[in-house]
């Protein structure tokens, strides 16, 4: 029942099982036309299974995959209007880059001089102009991205999906291909879905992500609210830094044993017996372990009540001098009631 | 002491690989490459017609000889046969090579990695007289064709002109099929090897790009492999070129090059034109070596 806009994707109940692995285990989700989505999780927890079924790699041991209102859940990758950048890139070694650019063109049979103007303005808009003849094996990493991007962009597919096409890039070229991949993403306004694993790739770049484990589906929502709001100790635990606080430690702090998250910069580090003014919890403890990061400090704190919180705050006046000092000093910690998180689950993520 | 010594070769490393090469490559030298000369030096030599003796003055007439209508008739007969070998060897090894190195499981795999190389522990000699038997007039493959009432179809092929004979074993047709089987193995493993390099993620980028199975066979898969094909091609090729035992078992009186070797320096003791009959191989082999370095064979090896 095709409605007037059905979404660019739809998973309808699907799983996906490799003997006794439940790799995809009963996952619903729509993703809207349009979107930057991404699919976030640890290895191993079926978001990768989840995009080789949208792309057709694999399919659906039950279950339906929807692609614009279309069932394709058993159509080959070769009739979807999707294409994927590969983890690998996947470049055919013995091809040009322009070759392997036009490789889409080649097979709907576009016409040579067609293919090469297309293939010029690819490169032109992945900024690697005029590379079109060198073979794939004299670029480096981030270039050989860019080309495998181009060669899916050019195809103008529907849905673009990526595989953790960033993992293999140094720190400094990946935040740049953050910010590129997203200007791409906005100038063509096909719907993106992204794998990763890195939580702060997610929150830089998604509209929407769906936080996966287990094969199961976490908790989908837009960057602000998976940090902000997690769902579950899982979520809490992978989505930034963990810091959950359960059982009897809990009680001497919030009154109850339930479980609860409170992210690490949203504590105020205080010197000892400082008043906890009123609407906020307080928890003394001391400082086991100092961490200097340059732009802030992290401090995980040992609390009297049992358990541990880590702290993050800027170093806005503090010197490395001054803030590795504090190992082994008593503190309070403080922090606004409306920051805590209550969570159903006991268990944690890792991250 | 053992200290001293592995600082001193750490640093001169030039010794180490001295210490280490020096004595193959002398082997080499004086060995192959000095009875390979030897061989080159012979065949500008003549032999006396009164005395049967080497002349050992420079001429070129073997190699004139070598384009006498019967000699190029086994240049021809021995290249036709190589190039059949294969060809037929690679449309053979190809679909198993392909299953092995794509779909097989670890296990499967082994098993039959075991079953193309089980053949190469025996005598070669024992399979191709196994051969000759299964081949043979009363053999079991004339039986099993008899039993079908196929008897005709043998009889039609060994009446065949030029590749027919008596029965099987003597015949250029059962020889083909002797050569494809001894040689298959050399076949299968180096395409195994260049297919198995073909990253699954190039196979799934060209469906995913739209391309259909037959159109990614022919512009991806085939072309990674081809050098795999070309180095296997180097061992079936030169293998029938040099062969002379096949021939001699299983053909009638026309010769091969190797048969040609033996009969020439044998019977007649004509030393010089049988070595200027071998540089006829070498130079056919160098040609072919060229060509495929350049279709990039080698790095598949």
């Amino acid at each position: 029942m095709p409605n007037a806009n059905p979404p660019a994707i739809r998973f309808v109940d699907v799983k996906r099982f490799f003997g006794d692995v439940h790799a995809v285990d009963g996952v619903s989700l729509d993703i809207q036309d349009g979107e930057f989505f991404t699919m976030l999780g640890p290895s191993g927890s079926g978001k990768t299974t989840c995009l080789r079924l949208i792309a057709g790699f694999e399919r659906p041991n039950a279950g339906q995959i929807l692609l614009h209102g279309q069932d394709v859940s058993n159509l080959p990758p070769y009739e979807r209007d999707v294409n994927t950048v590969f983890q690998d890139y996947a470049l055919f070694p013995h091809m040009t880059v322009g070759d392997n650019i036009a490789y889409g063109l080649m097979i709907r049979k576009v016409a040579a001089e067609e293919r090469r103007q297309r293939v010029e303005a690819m490169l032109e808009m992945v900024r690697l102009p005029g590379i079109a003849n060198r073979k794939p094996s004299q670029l480096s990493g981030g270039q050989r991205q860019r080309v495998a991007l181009a060669r899916a962009l050019i195809n103008q597919p529907r849905v673009l999906l990526l595989d953790e096409p960033l993992g293999a890039l140094d720190l400094k070229l990946r935040q740049q291909m953050q910010i590129e991949l997203k200007t791409i993403q906005k100038r063509v306004g096909i719907t993106f879905i992204f794998v990763t694993h890195d939580q702060e790739e997610a929150l830089t770049m998604s509209d929407r992500i769906a936080v996966f484990n287990q094969g199961k589906i976490e908790q989908i929502g837009t960057p602000a609210e998976v940090y902000e709001h997690p769902a579950t100790a899982f979520v809490a635990g992978f989505v930034g830094v963990s810091n959950l606080i359960q059982g009897e430690a809990a009680r001497k702090i919030t009154g109850s044993e339930a479980v609860f998250s409170i992210r690490p910069e949203k504590i105020h580090l205080a010197e000892p017996e400082t008043p906890v003014p009123a609407n906020s919890f307080g928890a003394d403890g001391r400082i086991r372990e100092v961490i200097y990061l340059g732009i802030n400090t992290r401090y995980v704190v040992e609390l009297d009540g049992g358990g541990e919180l880590m702290v993050i705050q800027q170093n806005l006046n503090a010197t490395s001098m001054d803030v590795l000092a504090a190992r082994g000093q008593r503190v309070r910690l403080v922090w606004d009631c409306s920051h805590i998180r209550a969570l159903g689950s006991a268990e944690a993520g890792k991250n | 002491m053992l200290r001293r010594i592995s600082t001193a070769l750490y640093l001169r490393s030039w010794l180490l690989l001295l210490i280490l090469l020096g004595p193959p490559l002398i082997w080499m030298t004086v060995i192959y490459l000095g009875s390979l000369f030897t061989l080159l030096i012979n065949s500008f030599f003549h032999l006396d017609e009164f005395t049967g003796q080497v002349v050992r003055g420079f001429t070129l007439q073997n190699y004139f000889d070598l384009f006498a209508p019967a000699n190029l008739d086994i240049f021809g007969r021995t290249a036709g046969m190589a190039a059949a070998v294969t060809l037929a060897d690679t449309l053979i090894a190809f679909p198993l090579a392909y299953y092995m190195a794509r779909f097989a499981s670890q296990r499967v795999k082994s098993t039959l990695y075991l079953l193309v190389m089980i053949p190469l522990w025996s005598s070669y000699l024992v399979r191709v007289y196994a051969w000759r038997l299964i081949l043979a007039k009363e053999g079991i493959l004339s039986w099993l064709f008899e039993h079908l009432g196929l008897g005709f179809v043998l009889d039609g092929l060994l009446s065949l002109p030029a590749i027919g004979g008596p029965s099987l074993a003597i015949s250029a047709i059962g020889m083909f099929l002797v050569f494809c089987y001894v040689w298959l193995p050399y076949m299968i493993l180096p395409i195994q090897t260049a297919l198995e390099r073909v990253p699954r993620s190039l196979l799934e980028a060209s469906a995913d790009l739209g391309a259909r199975p037959g159109y990614t066979f022919r512009r991806v898969i085939l072309p990674l492999a081809f050098p795999g094909v070309v180095a296997g091609s180097i061992f079936t090729f030169s293998l029938t070129l040099g062969d002379f035992i096949i021939p001699a078992s299983m053909g009638n009186s026309s010769y091969f090059i190797g048969q040609a070797v033996i009969s020439i320096q044998g019977t007649s003791g004509n030393i010089p034109l049988a070595a200027a009959f071998t540089v006829g191989p070498i130079v056919i082999m160098i040609v072919y070596l060229l060509l495929a370095k350049r279709l990039g064979a080698f790095d598949a090896l």
